[in-house]
């Protein structure tokens, strides 16, 4: 193509370029489509398909406790809640009666696992607008939930902890203990966190009126999770549909009205404030019982349709199985937030800079697996 | 005017951010956050549960406890284990009898899901806890778990 430049007369031309699939800022292996003028952004259309798995399809072929540790692999940083959106599934179709110990344990480990990807998120959102320390900060505070994991659960990102009826094996002895600990000393990092980066002027400069999402918009891209509070959109589904022990703790939801950048921060952290506090109630008092009630060695579902939705750290994550009658699911479909998340990119981040992109990609807080499967 | 403003209210934020780093800065000690790995090696322990690689402990006769009943091979969702399995004699009761004659674990395949050892009826099969798995050639990630000449440990039934 022959580029003409009119003398004194500079014409802006708009022109593609890749952000990704390598870039550190995608976080993964996503492609964005950049349709650039200068640096104002008139289009971003995301690529898929780098890291497709066909976990769906896997899913057709697994028995039921096999599927459970696919699910690790689709939001890696939310692995336990995955386990439990298909373990409460199966459960339901079985209308099977857990045990009061493994609705509380499995609610701690839930907030626990929230708490460690606001951490691990916290800390990326620093290092993507260019603030590198908070991410050794939140790596630190993660790496101390990572350990009660490897001890009761024995894997650190992977957990399959979960099995249909119940939990694989009882908790550590020593988890109840390192939980409060974790709680104790947490207690006294998150207001760091506030001092190291939220009171941060240049941080603020660089989020506040950034890739705003009202919230009308937000509710017809389906945004779930802290991106559709931001918004002021009241979603979260341990209030509104509570599964395992949620019904019997007190807890608020995080909501913020101003829809930008800086409004999903803020849900996150206050997201943190409420995990540790929803833990405190449930941790002193773990019932005694069974770890798991008894299944089948082949669990076979009723001929059916069944949906369970559960809240990730990510937003709304629904498990639709079809049954008919046999040992795999005829067909198993996942709502992922990260795909409905992904899909308003282009909507905020349109009309704005490059810089402001990378922002506002850092508050949908995107894990690539969970949208690609 | 803001401008400078703006400049003054940056560098007091920041320097409110780095009260922290420095704080940390002076009195955290070699270590605080990060292992010294690999020089920690000797006294690197891992949690007793930390799902490492699959094994099948022996005791000193050389007896095992797997029974070859295949339930591991089936539990495994990616075919990470083989069984080869033969019918014998059983020397005690006289009576034919499954045995395995090779116990083959695919670590290169393994997810560390643990599938296998929760059904495992008769406990044959354990973690360890090594995380050093790496190797030149992946041929090498293949593992026969029963060792050559073992045997059933007389009693075990499934
Ligand atoms: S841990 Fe899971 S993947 Fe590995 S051998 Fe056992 S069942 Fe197979
Ligand atoms: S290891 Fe356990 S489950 Fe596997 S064949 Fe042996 S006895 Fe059966």
């Amino acid at each position: 193509m022959e580029t003409t430049l009119v003398k004194s007369n500079f014409k802006s031309e708009e022109y593609f370029i890749n952000m990704g699939p390598q870039h550190p800022a995608t976080h993964g292996v996503l492609r964005l489509l950049l349709t650039i003028d200068g640096e104002i952004i008139k289009k971003v259309e995301p690529d898929l398909g780098y890291i497709h798995r066909s976990i769906e399809k896997m899913c057709e072929r697994d028995s039921y406790q096999q599927i459970v540790h696919l699910t690790d692999r689709m939001d890696y940083l939310s692995s336990h809640i995955n386990n439990e959106a298909v373990c409460l599934t199966v459960e339901n179709a079985l209308q099977l009666e857990l045990p009061d110990r493994v609705k509380v344990i499995r609610t701690i480990l839930s907030e626990l696992t929230r708490i460690a990807s606001h951490c691990l998120w916290w800390g990326v959102m620093g290092m993507d607008v260019g603030a590198l320390t908070t991410y050794f900060y939140g790596f630190r505070d993660r790496e101390m939930i990572n350990d009660i994991f490897e001890e009761t659960c024995g894997a650190r990102l992977t957990m399959n902890y979960n099995i249909p009826g119940g939990l694989m094996f009882d908790i550590h002895p020593n988890f109840v203990q390192r939980t409060k600990d974790f709680i104790a000393h947490f207690k006294t990092k998150l207001p760091e966190y506030d001092t190291l980066l939220t009171g941060n002027v240049i941080f603020q400069k660089r989020t506040k009126g950034v890739g705003v999402l009202s919230k009308e918009d937000a509710i017809s891209f389906g945004a779930s999770g802290p991106v559709g509070r931001g918004s002021g959109y009241s979603c979260d589904v341990r209030k509104h549909h509570p599964y395992s022990a949620y019904d019997r703790v007190t807890f608020n939801e995080a909501l913020k009205t101003e829809g930008d950048t800086f409004a999903r921060y803020q849900v996150r952290i206050q997201e943190m404030w409420e995990a540790m506090s929803i833990i405190e109630q449930l941790i002193d008092n773990i019932p005694e019982g069974e770890h798991k009630v008894a299944t089948n060695a082949v669990i076979k579902l009723p001929k059916g349709e069944y949906y369970q939705k559960v809240e990730t750290a990510r937003g709304e994550l629904g498990v639709y199985i079809i049954s008919i009658g046999t040992k795999n699911p005829y067909r198993l479909k996942f709502r992922s937030p990260g795909f409905s998340n992904l899909s308003l990119l282009n909507h905020i981040a349109v009309g704005g800079k490059i810089g402001d992109l990378v922002a506002s990609m850092a508050t949908l807080d995107l894990v690539i697996p969970d949208i690609d499967r | 005017m803001s401008y400078i403003s703006d400049i003054y209210t940056g560098i007091k934020t920041l320097l409110t951010g780095m009260s922290v780093t420095g704080k940390y800065f002076l009195t955290s000690r070699k270590g605080a956050i990060t292992q010294q790995y690999p020089d920690n090696r000797s006294t690197l322990k891992m949690f007793e549960r930390f799902r490492g690689e699959v094994v099948m402990p022996h005791d000193e006769n050389n007896e095992h406890q797997c029974t070859g009943c295949q339930k591991c091979e089936l539990a495994c969702p990616n075919g990470s284990i083989e069984i080869i399995w033969d019918r014998g004699i059983d020397e005690a009761t006289g009576k034919k009898k499954k045995f395995i004659d090779k116990h083959i674990y695919h670590l290169g395949l393994c997810t560390m899901c643990g599938l296998c050892i929760e059904a495992c009826p008769t406990d044959a099969i354990v973690w360890a806890q090594n995380f050093e798995n790496s190797t030149y050639d992946r041929t090498q990630l293949t593992k026969v778990l029963n060792r050559p000449g073992s045997k059933v440990k007389a009693g075990v039934e499934d």
